[in-house]
């Protein structure tokens, strides 16, 4: 009898304890945040706000999507996921472009291998392309053109090429795609060409240097113009040139910046003495921005620099003028509003924290700064408010 | 299991006789007697009392958190980290499944922090300082233990006073009963297609020495389901179910041993072997199926070591010990160029040598000294990508540890030790070009005290202070594209304050209890932190972070006996503030815009932690339940909404038999049902873990 009334002890004791611990929030999807962070704010121009997407750590699918209105300089933190519920996980793992074309929101979402477009209005899903290790977005004629890591492994080297998809805008569906280099980065359409920065960074000592020049109209690759290692970022100018970025490979080779012109496709200048981690041009003032970490001295280098494309000089090593600089630890992204002049620079931090956006005014002051998603980085401007 | 008991006792008893051991205060002091305890509460805390067949006793006064045993078994554990989360103050990390990584973290000091034992001897890994415990099988275990700050025992190598805590692994030693041979035969198959056998032989050469043989081999899929499923603000939300796949193993693991006894110690020799292939299925992160590129890295390991103990009491006043090990692992992760991701086939060689001898002196009865010094040398190769071969270092490391301590045990119950140990390490690269990190000299104090104020009532207070490094591992020195060489070591400074109380019935329901209480405060300083650089590709190594941990660890365990019905159980329960006050964590002067981290929990440590074991024996029935809970963490990136990760709780259930069978023969069967309620949860963000899953266990031994 005695036995019995054990267990039954023992049975009373695992349900009361079951109770006690049973204290699992509902799994919500988190609502986005508003924080009124400049109320004076007023639109300049057509520019009525921007959106910023945060890359997001890999591995974490933190990718997420910002919202700034200049109407009530209110900033709206993590926006995609309250506005689609349905979307599974979110927007994904490490959101690497953002750009606006045709009243629609595209963002290349890398390590989730997909491209999800948006009606630029209201942020809402409308579609989404799966392309493998996609990297950056590129428009031209109703085409968008998305660059990617993951084309065919290459039995010779058992590494994989990258590739170009072509993209009708209207359908949203692949229609063409063409080999590139190795880890294609950025784009930049002039005239029929595009231009794709390859970097072979995965292949690091042994880099890719090239661009590949792509025919807009057979869309084939017509050449492929010989550069520097472990390009980036490229940039057109208003006079047919472009600016290329090249990362170096963190021991003896710098960074640097390159000129192309168009008209021929040559290297016309290489500027040792320009750093570039990310670019970004208004009028003939290119904002260059550089976090360069060397392996040897053990040191990462800051700089912020105005490049006049007109004159091809320097304007200032130091964009910045009130001191500001000291406290951005990375400088991770750069954007320029064409229409006030006001510019922004947003700092990754450590990687895995909270960003900062910094907003500073036309002569280089800090006017204001909010805490991001993690690693901000892709800043688009748009001429519809959001709803 | 009288037997066991019985036999425990005479060959503890033998043991201290033959090693002269010194007073064994305490429990065993009052007979045996008076602690009726079923075998199985020799888990609880590893009292000085209970009757160990595996190690020489001198004065360990803060007993440490140790499962051992029949106990042991009764848990349906996959891993000898499914037996730590029962521990206090102890946190498992996790990444999922058979096959993920799973590491220890005590008192959140971090996971590098924690020297892991096998045998007395640390399980080195100069590579990146952690060890997979996924890779331990407890098929051949006999006890796993967890100690903080050092093992009370002063009688140990420099390098178990080397780390912040400690985790020993002790395998199991032959016992024999009336014949000169054990076989042990099973079979286990479950959830994740599991198939393991494994089996032991013991022999008995003569009265003085014995073999010991342990082959295990495991496979599995690795495959289960796990679901995601949220609600929208305004309605709305998603539920999707997807299968966990590459997360395949294949392992096999054998070990020999000799044992030996000699006048007044005993000797062994150890050979240990694990080969194993496995698939990493990564994050569970948002993917787009409609194209087929999944997480396809494979990893391959290969780890032999060689290790032998020589331990002797000379007199009353002098013991000695040696012990040696040789180790030589090696490491292979691919990552192939069909996945999304860069190709990647590296390799990685390292071995080790070390050597350690221990002299214990002890010119009173109450004053002991030791004097221990280890020399260790290390090395790692690597080839893979180009990368790695043009910039890699190919470290070597030789350290230099020596330790001083000694030990008063008055007569007045108080017990004191002080311990000093001095730490040399020299880098060199094999590659000339290449500058390695610069020498280090480094000095270390510990010091324990415990009081039990009355002979008669088993109340022990104890304290304990330390302090202790890590040194930068070979990844963080020299990894290509992320290590620094310029990195100091990593500091953590330990204070605790607790008490332990014991008290057993010999009559009636209750069958008794022990229970204990710590408080702690602990400090880590310059933490190694990995800081990006200009890219997601380019990381570098910096002494950063700053820690502040404040704890408690509370455990219960009451025993009740009703007639034939045995019940044990344990509750444990911890609470940790480990808050991050690194410099770097605060927001600036940008206005109310921009949050502050400084002051925040850390990564993955819950405030609120704890577990609850009951066990019901009944003649050769056993039934077990457990329960864990882990309360909310955050993941990287401060303690905010998008960082938040549900609290977890897990029930267990295991119901083992064993049959007796003619010719002395004895079959045992044992079904596990682990996470009943089929809970989705994650211990490491986006590793999803196994819902409800089972293991059948069938043994045969004779």
């Amino acid at each position: 009898m005695r036995r019995k009334t054990g267990f039954i002890r023992i049975c009373a004791a695992t349900a009361i304890m079951l109770v006690v611990f049973s204290c699992r929030k509902p799994d919500y999807i988190l609502p986005g945040e508003e924080i009124v962070i400049n109320p004076w704010d007023s639109i300049s121009g057509d520019i009525r706000g921007f959106f910023l997407l945060n890359e997001g750590n890999m591995g974490s699918n933190k990718a997420s999507l910002d919202y700034y209105g200049y109407e009530d300089g209110t900033y709206h933190r993590n926006i995609y996921g309250e506005r689609n519920p349905n979307e599974v996980k979110d927007l994904g793992d490490v959101g690497n472009d953002l750009k606006i074309y045709g009243g629609k929101l595209w963002a290349v979402i890398n390590c989730s291998n997909y491209v999800e477009v948006m009606d630029a209005s209201t942020a809402e899903h409308l579609s989404k392309i799966a392309i493998p290790n996609c990297r950056y977005v590129a428009f031209n004629d109703g085409y968008a053109y998305v660059s990617a890591y993951a084309g065919p492994v290459e039995i010779a080297t058992d590494a994989r090429i990258g590739f170009v998809a072509k993209i009708d805008t209207a359908s949203l569906r692949i229609v063409d795609s063409c080999i590139v280099g190795y880890q294609p980065e950025e784009m930049a359409v002039v005239g029929n060409k595009l231009y794709v920065a390859n970097s072979g960074g995965y292949r690091a000592p042994d880099y890719d240097s090239t661009i590949s020049v792509i025919n807009l109209d057979t869309f084939e690759e017509m050449y492929k113009i010989n550069v520097g290692i472990n390009l980036d970022k490229i940039e057109p100018d208003n006079y047919g040139n472009l600016y290329v970025s090249s990362r170096g490979d963190h021991y003896t080779i710098q960074s640097k910046t390159f000129i192309i012109d168009t008209r021929t496709d040559r290297v016309t200048d290489t500027l040792d003495l320009l750093p570039n981690s990310s670019m970004a041009l208004a009028g003939d003032s290119l904002f260059v921005i550089s976090s360069e970490y060397n392996y040897i001295t053990g040191r990462n280098e800051i700089s912020y620099a105005i490049w006049n494309t007109a004159t091809k000089s320097i304007v200032t090593r130091n964009f910045i003028k009130d001191g500001m600089e000291n406290q951005i630890r990375i400088p991770y992204g750069i954007a320029v509003n064409r229409s006030s002049g006001e510019f922004f620079v947003t700092d990754a931090k450590d990687y895995v924290s909270p960003g900062t956006l910094h907003c500073f005014t036309l002569d280089g002051r800090w006017k204001w700064a909010v805490t991001t998603g993690d690693i901000p980085a892709h800043i688009v401007f748009t001429t519809h408010s959001l709803k | 299991m009288k037997k066991t008991v019985l036999l425990s006792a005479i060959i503890f008893f033998w043991t201290a006789a033959a090693t002269g051991a010194a007073p064994m205060r305490a429990p065993l002091d009052d007979g045996m007697q008076e602690y009726p305890f079923p075998d199985s509460l020799a888990i609880v805390t590893d009292t000085l009392g209970q009757a160990t067949l595996t190690a020489v006793r001198r004065t360990e006064i803060i007993p440490s958190q140790t499962l051992r045993g029949e106990q042991l078994k009764r848990l349906g554990s996959n891993s000898v980290t499914d037996a730590l989360r029962y521990f206090s103050g102890v946190q498992i990390k996790d990444y999922g499944g058979i096959g993920g990584l799973k590491t220890i973290n005590v008192r959140s000091l971090g996971s590098q922090h924690v020297g892991v034992f096998y045998d007395g001897i640390q399980i080195g890994n100069a590579q990146n300082g952690t060890v997979d415990l996924g890779k331990f099988s407890l098929d051949n275990m006999e006890a796993v233990s967890v100690y903080n700050g050092q093992k009370s025992d002063i009688f140990q190598s420099a390098k178990d006073f080397a780390s912040a805590a400690a985790f020993y692994m002790t395998s199991r030693r032959p016992v024999f009963t009336d014949k000169n041979y054990n076989f042990n035969f099973k079979i286990r198959t479950g959830s994740f297609d599991l198939i393991d056998g494994s089996f032991t032989w013991d022999h008995k050469i003569s009265e003085s020495i014995s073999t010991s043989v342990n082959a295990e081999v495991m496979n599995t899929s690795g495959r289960y389901k796990f679901r995601y499923s949220k609600t929208g603000p305004d309605g709305g939300g998603y539920d999707t179910t997807e299968v966990r796949r590459n997360g395949d193993v294949f392992s096999i693991r054998a070990e020999a041993a000799v044992f030996g006894k000699i006048r007044g110690g005993d000797w062994d020799a150890k050979i240990y072997f694990y080969n194993s292939d496995r698939g990493y299925p990564g994050a569970a992160v948002k993917e787009d199926y409609g194209i087929s590129l999944l997480n396809e890295d494979r990893q391959k390991d290969r780890n032999i070591f060689l290790q032998s103990s020589l331990t002797q009491t000379v007199s009353k006043s002098y013991s000695y010990r040696f012990r040696a090990k040789y180790s030589n692992d090696y490491m292979n992760y691919v990552m192939p160029p069909e996945s999304t991701v860069q190709p990647m086939d590296n390799h990685y060689w390292q071995q080790e040598l070390y050597f350690t001898t221990s002299h214990l002196f002890s010119p009173f009865y109450f004053w002991h000294i030791n004097i221990s010094a280890d020399l260790q040398w290390n090395s790692l190769d690597a080839k893979g990508s180009d990368m790695f071969n043009a910039n890699f270092i190919q470290p070597r490391r030789i350290t230099g540890l020596a330790a001083l301590a000694t030990s008063f045990n008055l007569d007045c119950g108080l017990d004191l030790q002080a311990s000093l140990l001095y730490t040399y390490v020299h880098d060199m690269g094999k590659r000339k070009d290449i500058e390695p990190a610069k020498d280090k000299n480094i000095f270390a104090p510990a010091a324990v005290v415990s009081y039990r104020p009355w002979k008669k009532t088993d109340l022990t207070f104890r304290a304990f202070y330390k302090k202790i490094f890590r040194m930068p591992t070979f990844n963080d020195l020299y990894y290509v594209q992320a290590g620094s060489r310029n990195l100091k070591p990593e500091y953590t400074d330990q204070y605790d304050l607790g008490i332990a109380y014991r008290k057993g019935f010999a009559k009636g329901v209750f069958a008794g209890i022990e229970a204990s209480a710590d408080g702690y405060y602990n400090t880590v300083k310059d933490k190694i932190i990995a800081t990006p650089t200009s890219n997601q590709l380019v990381w570098t190594m910096v002494n950063l972070g700053y820690v502040e941990i404040r704890g408690v660890d509370v455990s219960l365990a009451p025993s009740f006996r009703f007639g034939e019905v045995g019940i044990t159980a344990r509750l444990s329960y911890t609470f940790q503030k480990a808050q991050d006050f690194t410099e770097e964590k605060k927001g600036g002067d940008f206005g109310p815009g921009v949050e502050d981290h400084y002051g925040d929990q850390i990564p993955y440590v819950p405030v609120h932690s704890g577990s609850a074991v009951l066990n019901c024996t009944y003649r050769t029935w056993s039934l077990n339940y457990s329960f864990i809970y882990t309360g909310e963490r955050w993941m990287l990136g401060g303690n905010i909404p998008v960082n938040y990760i549900q609290p977890w709780y897990t029930s267990d259930l295991s119901l083992a038999k064993t049959f007796s069978l003619p010719h002395g023969m004895e079959l045992g069967a044992a079904l596990d049902v682990n996470n009943i309620f089929d809970q989705q949860y994650e211990v490491v963000k986006w590793y999803p873990m196994p819902g409800t899953n089972f293991r059948l266990t069938l043994s045969l031994s004779f």
